[in-house]
């Protein structure tokens, strides 16, 4: 069996700029770490390996030169190797030329049976390019999964939905993405980022991909940011102590005050 | 009926858990009229694989038509079926907009459909507007954990794409006198590559919808311990409010991962927030940036939340829940004597 995790490279600190004047989001500024959600992805692939033997895990990343650094860490922490799409002709791009890049190195990869992915990044919290990416590839996708068993043919996925949990049954090739409760994953160990070292990343461009650069980076993407403004945060803070235990009960009166005025508490019976 | 057709239209995907039309299809139509009455469009709600339902409910809540769209298959309704179907309408009825609820039903099929499309889409947005200049539509939303908001456009591709965060707007209320076509459509979308729904469990808990509580109450680390943590679930229940945790909590295993709010887990858009010993990080303001009024309950009277507040209260947050509960006990006492 050959599964692919997608990785994300996202900014570590919540700081990350982007640029005023295109929107676009500026990838270089601070440090960058591996988008939560994909630790998950990149654990399940491995876990899923040790009780499928001769199960190969490929992890494949978007980014800029330096997203290298997330492909070692996913081959630290158990993949066997990892892809780097990078080109200045995907820069700018967003959820559905993204999509069309992964899609497409996928493709290119071959032979695979499983897509797994974090169901959203910290940067961009969209949670599109796991379904957009499967939808290219004619592959059914199921997201929000938090338990997944997977056999030779078919997978079954527990996805968390408003209400409660589905069960869903689909046959593979399928692309899978998960949130955090999928599972706890380990560090990686000492001897995963030695072999992790010695590893290369090979680079594909739209050349390597067979892709029409018209279709990717921001001439290929249908949307554009056409504005950028910090969000009004003038909160007049009133404030109570309650270090007493009157003092509590009347901050506790308050409140009560505060969510009646606005209609909100239950009628009293 | 010629008037209709020739019309923009501006669809609406309805909410669809069930296989059930649920409420929050009421303010995707106050959405979806807004958007029509500025461009002189008519609104299109498309009800994917609904059975039954109270079709005449959407026409008083604002659409112009019911497209009641099925497959030709009964068992159950996917993802896959229903992208399936609504792209089949949308390539039918060519819409300038399509507007879905920034939910697990709507955050799964719009990608898929707009892939599908090759057009633009954007998640999760809090407001949407029509642009006077081009007719376009405006799709903001926060960006980079809520630190700013990004207005964004689909400038040339159609349909123009965007989910809404629920209690993003206030549902129009329903007219009893409005009048609309119900629309009856079956489409062949295939049975391959789909998945099949082999069960679904409820949570057992109550108020655990916490997307669409009115209030919602959270516990963060300030709360000290498990039992002081289930002091909130009283008084969640006491006020009829979902229940949440930070981050911190979760993994303290006060609460299930399906509690957490912020960056890696849920959003919510209360008209009150009541965060009782939550620090306020970054991440988990992520999940409260749209919150209408936050209440704030912890010792520190440094802590970032505070900055976010618009009641702040510094003191010990179990004992401030603990008093809560008595207060709002005494008062259901109180309305059964009189």
């Amino acid at each position: 069996m050959r599964i692919i995790v997608l990785i994300k490279q996202v900014p570590g600190t919540a700081d990350s700029r982007m640029d005023p004047e295109t929107g676009v989001m500026i990838r270089d500024a601070g440090e960058s770490i591996m988008n939560p959600l994909d630790e998950h992805a990149v654990s399940e692939a491995v876990s899923i390996k040790k009780s499928h033997p001769g199960t190969e895990v490929v992890a494949l990343s978007m980014g800029p030169p330096a997203a290298e650094k997330v492909l070692r860490e996913a081959c630290a922490r158990g993949a066997d190797r990892g892809i780097l799409l990078s080109h200045k002709a995907f820069g700018g791009s967003d959820t559905i030329a993204t999509s069309r890049v992964l899609a497409a190195a996928i493709r290119k990869v071959g032979d695979v049976d499983l897509v797994l992915a974090g169901e959203k990044a910290t940067d961009g919290e969209t949670g599109q390019t796991g379904p957009m990416t499967a939808t290219l590839l004619d592959m059914p996708v199921i997201t929000f999964v938090h338990r997944l068993t997977v056999s030779d043919k078919h997978i079954i996925a527990q996805r968390m939905v408003e209400e409660g949990v589905e069960e869903l049954q689909v046959n593979l090739p399928a692309l899978v993405t998960v949130v955090k409760d999928i599972n706890n994953p380990p560090l990686p160990t000492i001897r995963g980022y030695v072999l992790a070292k010695k590893q290369t990343f090979p680079v594909w461009g739209p050349a390597d991909l067979e892709i029409d650069a018209g279709v990717l980076g921001l001439k290929g993407s249908p949307t554009r940011v056409v504005k950028v403004f910090t969000p009004k945060l003038s909160r007049q803070t009133v404030f109570y102590t309650a270090d007493t235990e009157e003092l509590a009960s009347a901050a506790a009166a308050a409140v009560l005050k505060t969510i009646r005025e606005r209609g909100l508490v239950k009628r009293d019976e | 009926m010629s008037d209709l057709e020739q019309q923009p239209r501006v669809m609406i995907l309805a909410e669809i858990r069930n296989r059930q039309i649920h409420d929050l299809t009421l303010e995707l139509l106050a959405w979806g009229r807004k958007l029509a009455d500025q461009l002189g469009a008519a609104v299109d709600c498309v009800t994917p694989g609904v059975e039954q339902g109270d079709f005449n409910k959407l026409i008083q809540g604002g659409a112009d038509r019911v497209l009641a769209v099925r497959g030709d298959s009964r068992d159950g309704l996917v993802i896959t079926d229903a992208a399936r179907l609504l792209v089949a309408t949308i390539r039918a009825e060519q819409p300038e907009i399509v507007i879905a609820a920034a939910t697990t039903f709507g955050r799964t099929v719009m990608p898929v459909a707009a892939a599908r499309l090759a057009t633009g889409l954007t998640a999760d947005c809090t407001a949407l507007d029509i642009d006077p200049k081009d007719n376009l539509l405006l799709q903001t939303r926060p960006a980079i954990g809520g630190n700013i908001m990004a207005t964004i456009k689909t400038v040339q591709t159609r349909p123009q794409m965007a989910t809404v965060r629920p209690r993003s707007i206030k549902p129009g209320g329903l007219d009893p006198d409005r009048r609309g076509e119900i629309v009856l459509r079956q489409y062949d979308i295939g049975a391959d590559a789909r998945e099949v729904l082999l069960s679904f469990t409820p949570d057992a808990e109550q108020g655990g919808n916490l997307e669409n509580a009115a209030i919602v109450v959270s516990g963060g680390k300030g709360m000290k311990s498990k039992e002081n943590y289930q002091l909130l679930e009283e008084l969640a229940s006491l006020l009829g409010a979902g229940l949440g945790a930070t981050r911190d909590a979760v993994e303290a295993g006060w609460a299930p991962f399906s509690r957490q709010i912020g960056l890696t887990g849920k959003t919510v858009s209360p008209k009150v927030y009541l965060a009782a010993g939550v620090a306020g990080k970054i991440q988990h303001l992520a999940g409260i940036l749209t919150a209408e009024y936050i209440i704030a309950i912890n010792e520190d009277p440094e802590a970032q939340i505070f900055k976010v507040a618009d009641l702040g209260i510094v003191g010990d947050a179990p004992g401030v829940a603990a008093q809560l509960i008595q207060a709002l006990k005494a008062r259901q006492a109180d309305g059964r004597e009189n």
